[in-house]
């Protein structure tokens, strides 16, 4: 009898990458235990199949969010012989499919030294900004302080700012829409009515999946925190907040002829500031988790991406924030300058970096929002 | 690092359900509690890694349960499966005190969840970890840990001094060397000898050395030689194990729930002449899941092939490897390295006796053979439509049967018939003074959890005097 035991669970179906053929091997050894499918979405999913394509294999690697639940959980892990890793082994299967899904397809490059990348794009940005400040505007001007409304576009005419922005915002929705095009295409177009993509923002606003079946993260042991899920929460909600922010005083502008900056009890100000401290705490905090993450659950060769994507976070907030409080004296300019610069770059980069997990993401809790309704109904293959 | 020069007041000796629950309330009565795990920290806690689920009594349904099931109806089950051997006033005071379990063990960090895909039978009977074996360790550990207990790993005893009736001290190898250690009162919830094949050969012979290990290669059965040597009195049957039919490609040990096969209904068993040996449709799978082991274990080789066709395929819970596959019969036994002519003409022969019934699985069903020997009772379907498949398998040890006498204190009886002084015993090392023979879902679990938590509170009682 041929000795078997070091490739357990390989199939004999065909895949794109070494990584999608090893997921499906670990598919194949779970489906035989399924000891996680209370822990997260992944495994109830798992169970509905018995052989995994690529698309299939896309889904499950974006719809877990790395809790570590089942690898602190899993009595086949290493150092035992099957070898089961879930959350490292989707993770990279994870981040190969945000490379596949990339428009255009020339730009998937960029996922490959990601931190490298979005650094350098993020200085180019900011001494562009800098630069343009310069040449516009004489010292007094770009050294003075300003005051009242209207004090940035002294600066930087409004109607640049805004087309500056609004094709960089553009860009990005265009280029991330079509990457979702492509992972839903991958995974099979399922069929989703605004039932799902109910239950799936639900299920995404809560972080229900970042929860390791209801006691939080197995981040750096076998022992639980919810840590994770709190800063992720104050980083999509910062996010939100400063987006609401942007909206908001969009809004004054055109609709109210109301110029920047608004005084600090204003709407814009009050929502730009608690989102800022959100995504300042936020990014802060996961990053702090992931440096205490046990190395045997993370990707090291993505650490570059996760990093870089708090960093410019962070970076945003904290500029942001630096600009509010000395918005009347004379590092105005500079801060302004920072700012537009680090803002520009998170936007252009956000179809080439670690923001598209939360599309992916939505798009695969969607699906499995219908799963679970078919596993219900009774409608599913194997419920 | 573990103070070996101290006197503790409980030893734990072992690192599974039992010996947690024992650490556990030991602690929580007031004593000082040392745990000795003689495996690696990855592979602490023997067989309880690999288990999901406990068997406890329950007069209404719960969240996980779907209705109730009375300590009478676990006592039927208990005395069906063990057909009657068994100590009955200690089973039904086990049973008795299964009960408050599911309370007890959630209250030590452990979750349940509903029964998992494919073990509907079980969901009204059984409560399911959720995250599995490893998980309800994991959380036991932490519980453990955050009560002072102190565990150490790669601690293997290799000794015991006892006195008559009185546990002395324990000498435990460790990487760094012998250590000797003084406890008030020893708890031994270190498991069977379902690892330790030189003694699997001395009962069952060179037809061991084809055994598979369900679990790790550490439940080596080691203290619970020294306490029979040292004059414990013993219980349960020396020569039996519990065996089920795996997949003959999983790996010596360790393998664990995930090389099991639930096909043996769908199809034929042959041996490696070719030829059937067992009425293969005599039972529903669950009732039958135990058998199959012991058939396999006096085959010739302790091998067997499990022949189906491809309509059964997709019928059975997905397994580990997949299944080998051929477009003849002759093939097949190619592949198999089966004589083929042997192999198409007993699934000739099975094919021709095969009368027309009306196939459910689900059900004891009339789909038989006739005038064939031996017959196949229910889910006979003739093996016809390529591609023709089937899975190798050998016996997979799960536990042994063998261990120490114990009183409803978990206290150690001794050979003479009086009570140990300070020595208790919970789970699989004590399982036959409940469970003689035979076997259902998370019994082992109970029987661990139940005296483990008895172990610990009458140790920490004993030894705080």
């Amino acid at each position: 009898m041929q000795d078997n035991s070091a490739r357990a669970g390989t199939t004999l179906t065909a895949h794109a990458t070494p990584i999608l053929a090893e997921a499906d091997r670990l598919m194949t050894v779970c489906n035989s235990c399924r000891y996680c499918e209370g822990l997260c979405a992944v495994f109830p999913a798992m169970e509905m199949r018995r052989s995994f394509g690529d698309g299939d294999l896309n889904y499950l690697a974006n719809l877990c969010h790395g809790c570590g639940a089942c690898y602190a959980d899993c009595q086949f892990a290493p150092p035992h012989e099957f070898h089961v890793n879930v959350p490292k082994t989707l993770a990279i299967a994870r981040a190969e499919s945000y490379a596949a899904y990339a428009w255009p397809r020339a730009f998937s490059g960029l996922f490959a030294r990601n931190g490298l990348a979005i650094a350098i794009i993020a200085a180019l940005s900011v001494a562009a900004f800098i630069a343009g400040f310069a040449a516009w505007n004489d010292p007094p001007v770009l050294l003075g302080s300003h005051e009242g409304p209207g004090a940035f576009y002294r600066l930087m005419p409004h109607d640049w700012m805004a087309g500056i922005f609004g094709a960089a915002f553009l860009y990005a929705v265009v280029a991330m829409a079509m990457g979702a095009l492509a992972f839903w295409r991958d995974i099979g177009r399922p069929e989703a009515g605004l039932g799902e993509v109910g239950r799936a923002a639900g299920d995404a606003a809560t972080l229900r999946y970042l929860d390791g079946g209801g006691v939080g993260c197995m981040n750096e042991d076998e022992k639980p925190t919810d840590n994770r899920r709190l800063h992720h929460h104050l980083t999509f909600y910062g996010f939100l907040l400063c987006f609401a922010s942007t909206s908001v005083a969009t809004g004054y502008h055109y609709l109210l002829g109301m110029q920047a900056p608004y005084p600090w009890y204003d709407l814009p100000v009050l929502l730009g500031t608690a989102g800022g401290i959100g995504l300042l705490i936020g990014p802060a905090g996961l990053l702090a988790a992931k440096m205490r993450r046990d190395p045997a659950l993370v990707d090291e060769s993505r650490w570059g991406m996760e990093v870089a994507f708090l960093v410019m976070l962070f970076l945003t907030a904290l500029t942001g924030l630096a600009l509010l409080v000395l918005r009347a004296t004379p590092a105005m300019g500079l801060l302004l300058a920072l700012h537009l610069g680090v803002v520009f770059s998170l936007f252009v980069t956000m179809p080439y970096g670690r923001f598209v997990h939360g599309l992916y993401r939505f798009l695969a809790l969607v699906r499995y929002a219908r799963e679970r309704r078919m596993i219900a109904d009774g409608t599913a293959g194997e419920a | 690092m573990v103070d070996w020069s101290k006197t503790w007041d409980v030893l734990v000796v072992g690192g599974g359900n039992a010996a947690l629950c024992a650490a556990i309330s030991a602690a929580r009565g007031g004593a000082s509690v040392l745990v000795l795990e003689a495996a690696p920290r990855f592979y602490r806690g023997g067989n309880t890694r690999h288990t999901r689920n406990m068997r406890c009594a329950h007069d209404a349904a719960t969240d996980i349960l779907t209705g109730p099931y009375t300590e009478e109806e676990f006592w039927d089950d208990l005395l069906r499966v063990t057909g009657g051997r068994t100590d009955e006033q200690l089973a039904r005071f086990m049973i008795a005190e299964s009960k408050p379990m599911l309370t007890w063990i959630a209250e030590q960090g452990v979750r349940w969840q509903p029964s998992l895909g494919g073990t509907l039978s079980l969901g009204r009977t059984n409560s399911f970890f959720l995250g599995g074996g490893r998980a309800m360790l994991n959380a036991l550990y932490l519980t453990a840990e955050s009560l002072g207990v102190e565990v150490a790993y790669d601690a293997e005893v290799v000794a015991l001094d006892i006195d008559g009736g009185t546990f002395r001290q324990a000498t435990v190898k460790r990487p760094d060397g012998n250590h000797i250690l003084r406890a008030r009162a020893l708890v031994a919830a270190a498991g069977g000898f379902e690892s330790n094949f030189d003694w699997l050969r001395e009962h069952w012979g060179s037809p061991a050395d084809n055994f598979l290990i369900r679990g790790t290669p550490y439940n080596k059965g080691k203290v619970l030689r020294l306490l029979l040597d040292a004059g414990v009195e013993a219980i349960g049957d020396p020569t039996q194990c519990h065996a089920v039919a795996i997949d003959a490609r999983a790996p010596k040990f360790d393998g664990g729930i995930i090389t099991r096969l639930d096909c043996v209904v769908f199809g034929i068993v042959v041996n490696k002449d070719a030829v059937r040996f067992y009425d293969e449709g005599e039972d529903v799978w669950p009732k039958r899941y135990a058998i199959w082991g012991r058939l396999v274990a006096a085959q010739p080789d302790q091998i067997a092939y499990i022949v189906f066709d491809a309509p059964s395929l997709g019928m059975f819970m997905p397994s580990l490897y997949p299944a080998i596959g051929a477009a003849s019969i002759r093939e097949l036994a190619g592949k198999l390295g089966l004589d083929p002519d042997a192999l198409e003409r007993t699934v000739n022969d099975f094919n021709a006796a095969v009368r027309p019934g009306s196939f459910d699985h689900t059900i004891l069903d009339d789909c038989r053979t006739e005038g064939l020997t031996p017959p196949k009772s229910h889910w006979a379907r003739r093996i016809e439509k390529p591609p023709f498949y089937a899975y190798p398998v050998r016996p997979g040890i799960t536990f042994t049967y063998l261990g120490t006498r114990v009183n409803r204190d978990a206290r150690m009886r001794m050979a003479d018939g009086s009570d140990a002084a300070n020595m208790f015993a919970a789970g699989e090392i004590m399982a036959g003074n409940v469970l003689g023979q035979g076997y259902a879902a998370g019994m082992g679990m109970t029987i661990g959890s139940v005296f483990g938590r008895i172990a610990g509170r009458e140790a920490a009682i004993g030894a705080r005097g």
